[in-house]
């Protein structure tokens, strides 16, 4: 029994870091452009797209 | 994805799409700019700026831009988004301007726009990102409620009834302010409803998530054994995934008008009182300027003439295949395109009340009619509502009356309004209008919006625009084998010099020879000198617009005239869509404006039996009116000025990419191919969708019939609810996403 005392508030966390976590990437934008990063991937990175 | 890399290796980046010609130098006849200085935003020495990059399709295109445009020196950043097709680019103000970055990417083979951030357009966004957080929220809520939820549900009897209320605790703990925060977008819709005495889908909703909660509280405090935090927040996930998908087809496709919208975006040109030029964005003509209308440029407003007189085509305002000729104090209207000669007008309205006023006033109307058509989704919503609610009551007051307590009577009713809780009729709809709106965008129809769905698959009959519609709108030449070549080829060199429609289906003929001294007279035609001998080109007399075909003749001093003569040839696809259209039980009408006999002409080649020319944009709209009133479910397709108040009266309505703005905008469907063989096939999808949405709901009711007499009886417990709700949600959603066979 004791062991759902800490079983129970990991699990709860677990669940909160992947709700932060996917927060975190709609407000960075991953989910802007689906249809562009599909595509990208492929692309090979031999030229830097711009230089800082 | 290994065969397309194949074909493009890597020195020819970039897709063939993108080489085609640049809509940004065709428009802006001046070269002047698209008065981009109005969308760049500045901060800490870096401009920005969001541009509509039209023709990209693949990671070679997005290679391509962002290295082309990245290397205009002073370019910071180029970042390209395939997904809205936008481009954001960031530079330094000193080193470049926005010119220098739309000419790169015209260079490079794309169309250019700017983008104009839309307040609707973005409100939408906030909204759809929001809708996506509550999701989160509630998912993660489901899932670890329901992970609690079964620990008590197969504990059973070993479960300590302490440990228990413990569970429902942290159950309680996780449900209520995911409640709070994720359920919002149901309560406040229901309370709008409510406010206005109405129900909706969403005061169920509301009603059985909170009563839920509120029960479930009571329950946990008393330390009873049943609670349904699990069902009142799976009830929120499921139904928020329908929202999200609903919210998403409509921001998908209120993004793509408006690129289409922002790529047809027009500048004017302006004579400043010290006799100077400038070039001004349409939107900002204000009334009373006086602006330089060059030959072959379209009219940006309405306007009065001030001097000269020019051919004017109003394919795209009356219907009319032929040009006019208008003069000093004749009216022209915006959309009308100027072929012959500059002319110097007074701007008499500005962009956004250009057209004629009628016109818009009657598009209103139409659209308020429009607005009063229920979707399936609310008219099963209205049957439902009160019945559900009355089959609660009816419970409570059953259990009471056979002498239960009052706790487990109001128990048995809270679980008839979860049981019944339209978890699959939510899903049932979004998710088939979604399959279905990316089944149209794949055979290049654009869908406004998920009703615009229902009522295309309702369509009885099928009305015609004729010119630019079934017809290209462009003049050919019919009798070629009957002129003589030498003739055709100087008949070529005098219509080159000219942009009437007639001389331009003489442009394929060109060649080496020139003609000298060429003069154009509206109205009249061209006349020059070639060889040293005099040429005439044009009409013999009044020209004779009352076919399908029309005549000029090639008159060479002291020789008899030669006759050309020319047709407005009918799509190529016309024919076999008017034939698809008749084979899904439609048939087809013509109401055009152009005169009646060309129309009879069109007709009868097309097989078509009902057919009206001559017919004012006002008649169009009482002839649509007329024939929705008969139950005849029309369908309006056109593309011109004239018809808009038409589709936005029909009971459905298509329009060309190619139409006047306001056409688009009124239309429900746009097909984007500029062809019309997607009509039938969006009217086959939308019929398929709307089988399959009734197939949903009908599976939806089935459920219901099963389940709510378990629930009346007082047989359901919490277990049962979860399954019974996450199972029709399943069927539902699976059954949307069959793939359709059109």
């Amino acid at each position: 029994m004791t062991a759902l005392f800490w079983l129970i508030p990991l699990a709860l966390i677990l669940g909160l870091s992947g709700l932060i976590a996917f927060f975190w990437s709609i407000k960075s934008g991953q989910f802007d452009d689906p249809r562009g990063d599909a595509e990208r991937i492929l692309g090979d990175d031999d030229h830097p797209i711009i230089e800082d | 994805m290994g065969e397309v890399i194949n074909q493009n290796p890597p020195l020819d980046e970039g897709c063939p799409s993108g080489l085609q010609s640049t809509p940004v130098q065709d428009r802006d006849p001046l070269g002047r700019d698209l008065a981009l200085a109005d969308y760049v935003t500045h901060k800490d020495g870096l401009a920005a700026l969001d541009l509509i990059v039209q023709g990209a399709h693949c990671g070679g295109c997005i290679a391509k831009i962002e290295r082309g445009v990245g290397g205009v020196s002073g370019v910071k950043s180029a970042r390209m988004n395939l997904s809205t097709m936008r481009l954001s680019v960031e530079w330094s103000a000193k080193e470049a301007d926005a010119q220098a970055i739309v000419k790169s990417l015209s260079e490079l083979g794309y169309g250019v726009a700017p983008y104009e951030i839309n307040k609707a357009q973005s409100e939408a966004n906030r909204d759809l990102k929001s809708l996506l957080k509550a999701m989160a929220v509630a998912g993660f809520a489901a899932m670890n409620v329901m992970l609690l939820s079964i620990a008590v549900w197969s504990g059973g009897a070993e479960m300590q009834p302490s440990t228990r209320t413990l569970f429902h605790w942290m159950s309680a703990l996780i449900a209520l302010p995911t409640v709070a925060y994720a359920g919002q977008p149901f309560f406040k819709s229901a309370y709008a409803a409510l406010r206005q005495r109405q129900t909706n889908m969403d005061v169920p909703i509301s009603l059985a998530v909170l009563l839920a909660c509120a029960l479930s509280v009571y329950e946990t405090v008393k330390g009873n054994p049943d609670t349904y935090f699990d069902a009142a927040v799976m009830l929120l996930f499921l139904l928020l995934i329908g929202r999200y998908l609903d919210a998403k087809l409509r921001h998908k496709t209120g993004e793509a008008a408006q690129r289409l919208a922002a790529m047809q975006s027009t500048s004017a040109t302006r004579i400043l009182s010290d006799g100077s030029l400038e070039t001004i964005p349409t939107r900002r003509v204000a009334v009373g300027d006086i602006l330089l209308i060059p030959a072959g440029q379209s009219i940006p407003v309405d306007a009065k003439i001030l001097t000269g007189t020019s051919d004017i085509d109003t394919q795209l305002s009356t219907g009319e295949t032929l040009p006019l000729s208008k003069g000093p104090n004749d009216i022209i209207y915006s959309g009308m395109v100027n072929l012959t000669t500059p002319l110097t007008v007074k701007a008499i309205a500005a962009e956004t009340d250009s057209f004629l006023s009628e016109i818009s006033s009657l598009v209103q109307i139409g659209e308020q009619n429009k607005s009063r058509f229920v979707k399936i989704a609310d008219r099963t919503a209205r049957a439902y509502v009160p019945v559900v609610h009355s089959l609660a009551a009816l419970t409570f007051i059953g259990w009471l009356l056979t002498g239960a307590p009052l706790r487990q009577a109001s128990l048995n009713a809270i679980a008839v309004l979860i049981i019944t809780c339209p978890c699959a009729l939510g899903l049932a709809v979004p998710a088939v209008q979604i399959v279905a709106s990316g089944r149209l965008f794949a055979k290049g129809v654009l869908l406004k919006s998920g009703d615009a769905l229902e009522r295309l698959a309702e369509v009885k009959s099928i009305i015609f625009d004729k010119t630019g519609t079934l017809t290209k709108g462009e003049f050919q030449l019919s009798n070629i084998d009957d002129i003589p070549a030498e003739d055709l080829k100087w008949a070529a060199a005098l219509a080159i010099h000219s942009r009437h429609p007639i001389a331009k289906a003489l442009h394929p003929y060109v060649n080496n020879i020139t003609a000298q001294d060429v003069t154009e007279t509206p109205g009249i035609g061209l006349a020059g000198v070639i060889n040293e001998t005099a040429v005439s080109f044009g009409a013999r007399e009044e020209p004779q617009d009352d076919k399908l075909m029309t005549e000029s003749w090639l008159t060479i001093a002291g020789r008899p005239p030669q006759s050309f003569k020319f047709e407005d040839t009918l799509r190529h696809d016309a024919e076999e869509t008017v034939g698809r259209l008749s084979s899904l039980g439609l048939a087809s009408r013509i109401l055009s404006g152009d005169a009646p006999a060309s129309v009879k002409q069109v007709a009868i080649a097309l097989g078509i039996k009902s057919a009206m020319g001559g017919v004012s944009p006002r008649q169009k709209m009482d002839q649509l009116k007329t024939s929705q009133e008969n139950g005849e479910c029309p369908l309006m397709i056109g593309d011109g000025l004239n018809d808009a108040p038409a589709l936005a009266n029909a009971h459905a309505s298509a329009s060309l990419a190619t139409a006047s703005d306001i056409s688009r905008s009124a239309a429900d469907i746009i097909l984007a191919g500029d062809a019309l063989s997607g009509l039938p096939a969006a009217i086959s999808i939308a019929r398929h969708a709307r089988r399959r949405i009734i197939q949903n709901l009908s599976a939806a009711v089935i459920y219901n019939f099963i389940a709510v007499p378990l629930a009346i009886f007082g047989l359901v417990n919490p277990l049962l609810a979860a399954l019974a709700m996450s199972g029709s949600s399943m069927i539902v959603t699976l059954n949307a996403l069959r793939p359709m066979k059109t």
